[in-house]
């Protein structure tokens, strides 16, 4: 194999560790192997990679100076937040630095009249809109995990949420940020007005899973509370007929908020669960929101119920109040957690189809589930057809699992042979980067991989993620010497 | 010459010819304009650049090619306006597929049978979806619905080395692998050609209403968009117009949706602006207009970027720089979004001008620069003689600049893309 310097030096990690622990204060700095696994994982759980150092950082100096002291030794790291990612785009390399953002969570700034916050990259994501609800705002990404997972974690995956369809991702809602360059250098991006002149580096750092940078301060959008709300939940015999009533909805020009179904086995699990009281024998359950001025959403919301109606909806249910709508998200919420009722384990898979092939994409997975006898259960987000297969298996059988990643593999090939997106708001990370050559050409993944080396030219910035198969930045195309050795160190571990 | 013997050969020897003085880009006659129908021809065309060494520049309708710094050099322009075609329209979907020469005015007739919409209203006449993209204009409403950076989904480009590459998709909601088309938005055709384009796309409201008021002074102006950026109206666009520092302002708040909720918006919007506010169903005249060139608007154009709520202060600074350099002015500002046009000209000069002594002109963006800079402000020159470029620098200061040149050089590793153009001399 073709090793080269980057290969680190026997005592490279302890005098690093020294070093680190010389610059920053004792308790940041952990080396000690019991401790350090207590990261070896993000919210991918079964993918575990314990580091040698873990960096405990608190300022963006700090984040500076472990970066720095990283590039120093050549010594790779990845950043952490709050650990919940679900793609293993946190998962540490062994022998390299973990660098934790969680105890930087200050809320820096409120600022209602620019209609901005200015975070620490450690903040949760719900105590942005917890700060600025009494003023009558809220940001508006909304990940299912919002009440532990990061900002910085946000901004590093570009995550959406269920309200996606009309408010967009974390990138339309990001105006600004510090960035902690894999150099140590520090650069401001952006801010809290818009328009900057130059490149919009910061559009293309958003959505980067950690390889471009750390964030050590972000510059939030806040979104006014709407004037209405209105929220129903919908019985249908079967998610075509469900699927029919959302292209009517599209169709007649409403954008609502968000629009979610799940299916039978997504309704059993939720069921099991959490008792969210589901209507009785629904083959699919359909959660249709509306938000805007109070006119406008009136007339919008009535139009969307008889058009679940005309589409055999047996049962509509209108939430009366906030109690309600947050019964009826509830089993929506919790629909991954809860199919742990209903299996021992599952993977969760994050899948984008263009909106219109649902049927048929449904169709395809319901075939490859009867073929394998692995069962999917189905909750997405059906207005821009995200899906999120929850592939069932139990683990204590030999090969369930082999065959579970199987079908979770395929059904993320349908996706891209109808030409849509093998993560739609999860991330690629270190789970899905094998299917990256197959969504992209060769000379997507080269150009993707110019603006790597422009950031990041060692590859030392949470190396082996998203990329399949990464280049030394000095490499020309077509003249590939296998794979980068970082890459492979990052692998070592894992399998 | 071999190199134009090459570009003929590529797309035909009718679509290719020696430059005129009509073809400069911001004074600069190119060598050679090729006219490339397709992705393969203007890769072709890279190719030929790329072995005989020439620096290509790239035009859609010209409407914004005064933007920016000349080009540092130019031996190739091509012309995308024979790469017109709407590729792919998926309705229900609402997504499209186009290349870059089509023009917003036909991409906005092709969709309209469908009650969608590309939201971008840039209002340079004739403006295409790549001279869009790489001057990242925009228009009124911008306030609702963003800028080119939150529409644009998929981006298919030619880099300098004739590599066709692909970022994005067809889908809305993708997050797989860097947002490369980002870096095309604003990039002045710096790092590469863009040869096609996916757009989500919005529903046409079915109703729109218009609400009008005269502000007096900035303080009113400020305080009146604030008052619509507080509350809990949905408003498309909020622009306001300033022709003439000396006489009043007109703020216009635009709502749109089914009849009975724009209707009812629009009578909480002039709830909101008091006493004066008219609500009409159409925009006034000269709607989202550029506050400069023209037959008759003044010749130098600027845009100014800063937070929203400082729509007061930019103001104040403005009038009170531009009177100090004996300058007229003249504002249409996205205010609710804090971006700003401004026309320069010399004061007491009725008809069209040169665009006052060039000095006065470059004192003044300096001066406003540093006016705004608290406000997280940015002033760049949009449209100016080459006098004016000489003395200022049209992009201002640029805090990751490096970053950038960085950027550049890995995707244009000679400079041969629209060299000089861009901030800090990219």
């Amino acid at each position: 194999m073709d090793r080269d310097a980057t290969i680190l030096d026997v005592m490279t990690l302890p005098v690093l560790a020294a070093r680190l622990r010389a610059a920053l204060p004792a308790r940041a700095v952990l080396t000690d192997h019991a401790q350090c696994r207590t990261y070896e994982c993000d919210g991918l759980a079964h993918f575990t990679v314990t580091p040698a150092i873990v960096v405990l950082v608190e300022t963006p100096e700090q984040v500076q100076t472990a970066v720095r002291l990283c590039a120093q030794s050549g010594v790779p790291f990845v950043a952490r937040g709050s650990g919940t990612g679900l793609s293993g785009g946190a998962l540490p390399v062994a022998d390299g630095v973990l660098i934790v953002t969680s105890r930087m969570n200050s809320i820096l700034e409120v600022d209602i009249p620019n209609h901005r916050a200015v975070v620490e990259p450690g903040v949760i994501n719900l105590w942005v809109t917890r700060e600025v609800a009494p003023q009558g705002y809220y940001f508006a990404p909304d990940p299912s995990s919002q009440l532990v997972c990061s900002i910085g974690g946000n901004v590093a995956e570009n995550s959406g949420g269920a309200h996606f369809l009309k408010y967009g991702f974390t990138s339309n809602h990001v105006t600004g940020a510090k960035v902690v360059l894999p150099d140590g250098e520090l650069v401001t991006l952006g801010g809290k007005a818009t328009d900057h002149p130059g490149y919009d580096v910061l559009g293309a750092f958003v959505g980067s899973e950690g390889t471009l940078g750390i964030a050590t301060e972000v510059t939030v959008r806040l979104m006014r509370r709407p004037e209405a709300v209105q929220t129903l939940l919908a019985g249908f015999a079967g998610t075509d007929e469900a699927g029919a009533a959302v292209s009517e909805i599209i169709a007649a020009g409403i954008v609502p908020a968000a629009v979610e179904m799940m299916d039978a086995l997504a309704i059993e699990a939720a069921e099991a669960a959490v008792h969210c009281g589901y209507p009785a024998g629904a083959g699919a359950v359909l959660i249709v929101e509306l938000d805007g001025p109070a006119a406008e959403v009136a007339h919008s919301f009535a139009e969307v119920e008889r058009m679940c109606s005309a589409n055999g909806a047996f049962e509509i249910r209108i939430a009366a109040d906030e109690d309600e709508r947050t019964l009826f998200w509830k089993g929506r919420k919790s629909a991954f957690a809860a199919v742990g009722r209903i299996s021992p384990d599952y993977l969760v898979q994050d899948g984008v189809i263009p909106r219109t092939a649902l049927s048929e994409v449904l169709s395809r997975i319901a075939a490859l589930s009867g073929e394998t006898g692995v069962r999917v259960a189905n909750v997405f987000h059906a207005g821009d057809g995200n899906l999120h297969p929850l592939v069932l298996f139990d683990g204590s059988v030999p090969d369930q699992d082999v065959r579970a990643e199987e079908v979770a593999g395929a059904i993320l090939d349908i996706c891209i042979e109808y030409g849509g997106s093998i993560t739609g708001e999860h991330g690629v990370g270190h789970e899905k980067k094998k299917f990256m050559g197959r969504m992209y050409a060769e000379p997507d993944l080269d150009t993707m991989q110019l603006l790597r080396c422009a950031f990041d030219p060692d590859g030392r910035c949470n190396p082996g993620k998203v990329f399949p198969t990464p280049r030394l930045c000095g490499e020309l195309p077509g003249r590939r010497k296998g794979v980068h050795p970082l890459s492979e160190a990052g692998l070592a571990e894992v399998f | 010459m071999d190199a134009l013997a090459s570009l003929n050969k590529v797309c035909g020897e009718e679509h290719v010819r020696p430059g005129a003085a009509a073809d400069a880009v911001d004074g600069v006659v190119p060598a050679n304009v090729a006219a490339p129908a397709s992705t393969d021809e203007i890769r072709e065309l890279v190719l030929v650049a790329r072995d005989a060494g020439l620096r290509v520049g790239v035009r859609g309708a010209s409407s914004k090619l005064g933007w920016g710094m000349p080009p540092a050099g130019l031996d190739l322009l091509l012309d995308l306006s024979r790469q017109a075609r709407v590729l792919e329209h998926a309705a229900g979907d609402l997504v499209v597929r186009v290349e870059p020469g089509v023009r917003l005015v036909a991409l906005r007739e092709h969709l309209a049978p469908a009650r969608q919409q590309l939201a971008l209203d840039p209002p340079e006449p004739g403006a295409t979806v790549g001279g869009v993209i790489g001057a990242n204009a925009s228009g009124p409403s911008r306030l609702l619905y963003g800028t080119a950076r939150d529409l644009l989904i998929g981006i298919t480009v030619v880099l300098a080395d004739g590599t066709v590459a692909r970022a994005g998709g067809k889908v809305v909601k993708n997050v797989a692998g860097y947002d490369i088309s980002k870096l095309y938005i604003g990039a002045v055709g710096t790092l590469g050609l863009v040869t096609e384009a996916i757009f989500r796309l919005h529903p046409v409201p079915a109703a729109r209403r218009v609400v009008t008021v005269e502000v007096a002074t900035a303080a009113d102006a400020g305080r009146l968009t604030q008052l619509v950026t507080d509350s809990q109206l949905v408003p498309t666009a909020l622009e306001l117009d300033w022709p003439d520092p000396a006489g009043p302002g007109r703020l216009t708040v635009v709502v749109e949706g089914i009849e009975p909720g724009a209707t009812a918006q629009a009578e909480s919007a002039a709830g909101l602006l008091g006493g004066g506010a008219e609500i009409t169903d159409t925009v006034p005249a000269g709607w989202g207009q550029r506050p400069y060139g023209g037959e008759t608007g003044p010749a130098i154009g600027l845009k100014v970027s800063a937070e929203p709520a400082a729509l007061r202060p930019m103001l104040d600074a403005l009038w009170r720089v531009a009177d100090l350099h004996h300058l007229a002015t003249a504002v249409r500002s996205s205010a609710g979004s804090g971006v700003s046009y401004v026309g320069l000209g010399a004061a007491a000069d009725a008809g069209r001008d040169a665009g006052g002594p060039a000095v006065e002109i470059a004192a003044t963006v300096i001066e406003l620069r540093a006016a705004v800079a608290p406000y997280d402000g940015s002033v760049v020159v949009l449209q100016a003689p080459p006098e004016v470029k000489r003395l200022v620098d049209v992009w201002g200061p640029v805090p990751a600049v490096e970053l950038m040149r960085r950027i550049k050089d890995r995707f244009d590793p000679e400079h041969r893309m629209s060299p000089g153009r861009f901030v800090g001399g990219i």
